[in-house]
């Protein structure tokens, strides 16, 4: 029987700065989960990375040390992660992914990214083969049951996204966005949504910049805007009203000494900095400069969760929903337990068949076309109906506490091995 | 009569007194919707009671406190009105409300003749009425500046510290409230400098070329400073914030100074 266990660290467990050392970039995702499916005991792996969670879901037959692999992997000391950690196993594992998914452990509960970050750490850790059975069929299931938690609640109508966030706050410093303009340093889906929302809003002037000048101009391309050159970032961006910082970069690129700089040059004008790396790209710091305001993706994220009250009510419906398919998906895995059983029985029966036929052939000679359908019709149905009683019962009691031991005894009593399928010796 | 409709305006703006209160705990939208109307309908009572008050003056050009008092309250009511027309935000009532209340409360509460505030001028009595209206103006343009001021720095304050809900997440956006304090104070700084002039001219007529000695002119004239200061530094190098702040309380400090040099001698 596979195991299932989930390791991680996310915003309720561990602040911002313990996450960022943890957190693995596009680029790195691929090293990461080949280095976790080697891990002893380890069948298969996925590592899901956002800015609010680290995590580490893996099927294995026997339990891995996953707490092990996430110190070595990333170098952190015990006791930086000891408090931090959260572990889950089997049906609190299946739980746990059902309610990621479902953007119920979100910080915006019903926020809709979560599961497109989701089935994009699926897709990088199947395409490496590191997801094909149990974990394939954990996350089919948990993709379904986020959308049976979304068409059938209301927990996405009313969420509130970090891009509608964004727009939010910056209405409360400027007003209308007419006429203001954003400035998009890096890129990214997150970077890409909170721009066309400030555009929506009506922010007119757009630039773009990237380390990848090919890539702003991609951007600015896309929303009418105008790339830049990332080497003259410190000399335009005091251009910008809003700066939305979305780069990989390992250090902040901004730092409180640019916020004096640019609040002298722009005649005390207020710019508002919505940084939404992890690590983060503008220093905390610049935030007590006066004129300048500083939200990263925590702040974004607290405010909006204080528009949840009605989401929280939803979300205690979308509960009960999980509590049942956790359920459900546990009897599957226990019914597909019984499954390489019931193969080697019906194989084994299908050998003794085939090799009973073989026999009366070669006692009586070549049979017409019709005595041999008919000898065919009549053979399979006494093995189906011979058949029929246990496979039914392997089945049905499947959930209950003596499946092992029934599943034990039509092993022996058939001789069945789980790689030998024809092992079962005929009753003459 | 007059003070009729002064005290029945000052029964309408209890309302506005009781919106100021509730703002900081209640939903101040469905309270805006009561608020407003009897506020507005209050300020009309006010308006017809300075009419009446001015024209029962008739030949006696004296004007008491309490009708100073009065009139200051009715031109902070003309300001917020005319700031909720353009902006469609009510947040400046949260002080403009209990400030014309404790006014009005003021300038009811007297019946009788007073000394007066402001004496009779050569020139007649409409350049006395010009001379204080014109102050007044430039009064209630400083007043309304500082309000924006104060509700620009806990605005400000907010957005930094992050917090969200509750009375904060009410105010105008920054941007806004920088507007209306700007705006307000271009608007009144004409009015303030016409009224200083007019009353130099008056003062002059009257008194002779050392009245300028006079302490209340010398504070009024300092006031005059200090609101082109607020104006230059904000227009130049576009202060705003704490900065603005701290020199909006100056001006209000040094307009309260000559207030009081002016009006209660």
């Amino acid at each position: 029987m596979m195991n299932f266990q989930l390791i991680g660290v996310n915003h309720n467990s561990a602040p911002l700065d313990v996450r960022e050392r943890l957190a693995i970039s596009e680029a790195r995702l691929p090293d990461a989960i080949r280095t976790l499916v080697k891990q002893p005991g380890v069948d298969e792996g996925m590592v899901l990375s956002t800015c609010n969670r680290v995590e580490l879901l893996t099927s294995s037959r026997e339990a891995a040390d996953l707490r092990e692999f996430l110190r070595s992997y990333f170098g952190v000391s015990p006791d930086a992660l000891h408090s931090h950690i959260y572990e889950f196993r089997q049906s609190e594992a299946v739980r746990h992914v059902f309610r990621v998914a479902s953007s119920l452990d979100s910080m915006v509960v019903g926020e809709s990214q979560i599961l497109g970050q989701v089935k994009e750490a699926y897709a990088v850790a199947r395409g490496l083969g590191a997801v094909h059975s149990a974990l394939e069929a954990l996350l089919s299931r948990a993709f379904a049951v986020a959308k049976r938690v979304r068409t059938e609640t209301a927990i996405g109508s009313s969420s509130v996204s970090i891009s509608a966030v964004a727009v939010q706050l910056a209405e409360k410093i400027f007003g209308s966005l007419r006429n203001r303009t954003v400035y998009v340093v890096g890129a990214g889906k997150m970077a890409e949504l909170a721009a066309r929302h400030l555009i929506a809003r009506g922010a007119k002037n757009i630039l773009f910049t990237n380390r990848t000048y090919e890539r702003a101009v991609q951007l600015a391309e896309a929303f009418s805007g105008k790339a830049l050159p990332f080497e003259q970032l410190y000399e335009t961006v005091g251009r910008a009203d809003i700066v939305l910082t979305s780069t990989a970069a390992s250090e902040p690129l901004f730092r409180r000494e640019h916020g004096e700089q640019l609040l002298s040059r722009r005649k005390n004008q207020p710019m508002f900095f919505i940084d939404i790396a992890v690590p983060r790209n503008v220093d905390p710091e610049m935030n007590k400069v006066d004129g300048m305001f500083v939200y990263d993706i925590d702040d974004l994220q607290t405010v909006a969760g204080n528009n949840s009250n009605e989401r929280k009510k939803e979300a205690e419906r979308a509960e009960k929903i999980i509590e049942a398919e956790v359920e459900r998906f546990a009897l599957r895995m226990k019914s597909l337990a019984v499954v390489p059983t019931i193969l080697s029985l019906q194989e084994y029966c299908e050998t003794i068949r085939q090799a009973e036929i073989d026999r009366v052939r070669g006692k009586m000679g070549a049979l017409s076309q019709e005595q041999e359908a008919a000898v065919e019709a009549m053979t399979r149905g006494i093995i189906n109906k011979l058949l029929h009683t246990p496979i039914t019962t392997l089945k049905s009691t499947a959930a209950e506490p003596e499946a092992a031991t029934i599943h034990e005894i039509i092993r022996r009593i058939f001789n069945l091995s789980s790689s030998n399928p024809n092992s079962g010796k005929s009753n003459k | 009569m007059p003070l009729i409709w002064l005290r029945t305006a000052l029964g309408f703006y209890g309302f506005g007194l009781l919106f100021a209160v509730m703002a900081i705990w209640g939903e101040r939208e469905r309270l805006t919707r009561i608020t407003l109307p009897a506020v507005a309908l209050g300020a009309v009572f006010h308006f017809v009671s300075v009419i009446e008050s001015l024209k029962l003056g008739g030949a006696d050009t004296s004007l008491s406190v309490h009708q100073v008092e009065s009139l200051l309250a009715l031109l902070l009511m003309v300001f917020f009105f005319a700031i909720y027309a353009i902006y469609r935000t009510a947040s400046p009532g949260i002080v403009v409300f209990p400030l014309a209340f404790v006014l009005v409360l003021s300038a009811q509460s007297y019946s009788g003749p007073a000394s007066a505030a402001v004496e009779s001028s050569p020139f007649g009595p409409k350049w006395i009425i010009a001379h204080i209206a014109l102050i007044m103006v430039g009064y209630s343009a400083l007043i309304i500046s500082f309000v924006a001021s104060i509700l620009y720095l806990l605005q400000e304050k907010n957005l930094k510290a992050k917090g969200f809900g509750g009375f904060w997440s009410r105010l105008p956006a920054l941007a806004t409230i920088d507007e209306i304090g700007y705006r307000v104070l271009i608007f009144g700084f004409p009015f303030m400098t016409f009224g200083l002039i007019v009353g130099s001219i008056l003062a002059e007529a009257k008194f002779g070329p050392d009245y300028f000695k006079d302490t209340k002119v010398l504070l009024s004239g300092l006031m005059w400073i200090v609101y082109s200061i607020l104006l230059y530094t904000r227009w130049s190098a576009g202060w705003r914030g704490r900065r603005a702040a701290y020199l909006a309380a100056c001006a209000f400090a040094a307009a309260a100074v000559a207030w009081v040099a002016n009006i209660h001698p």
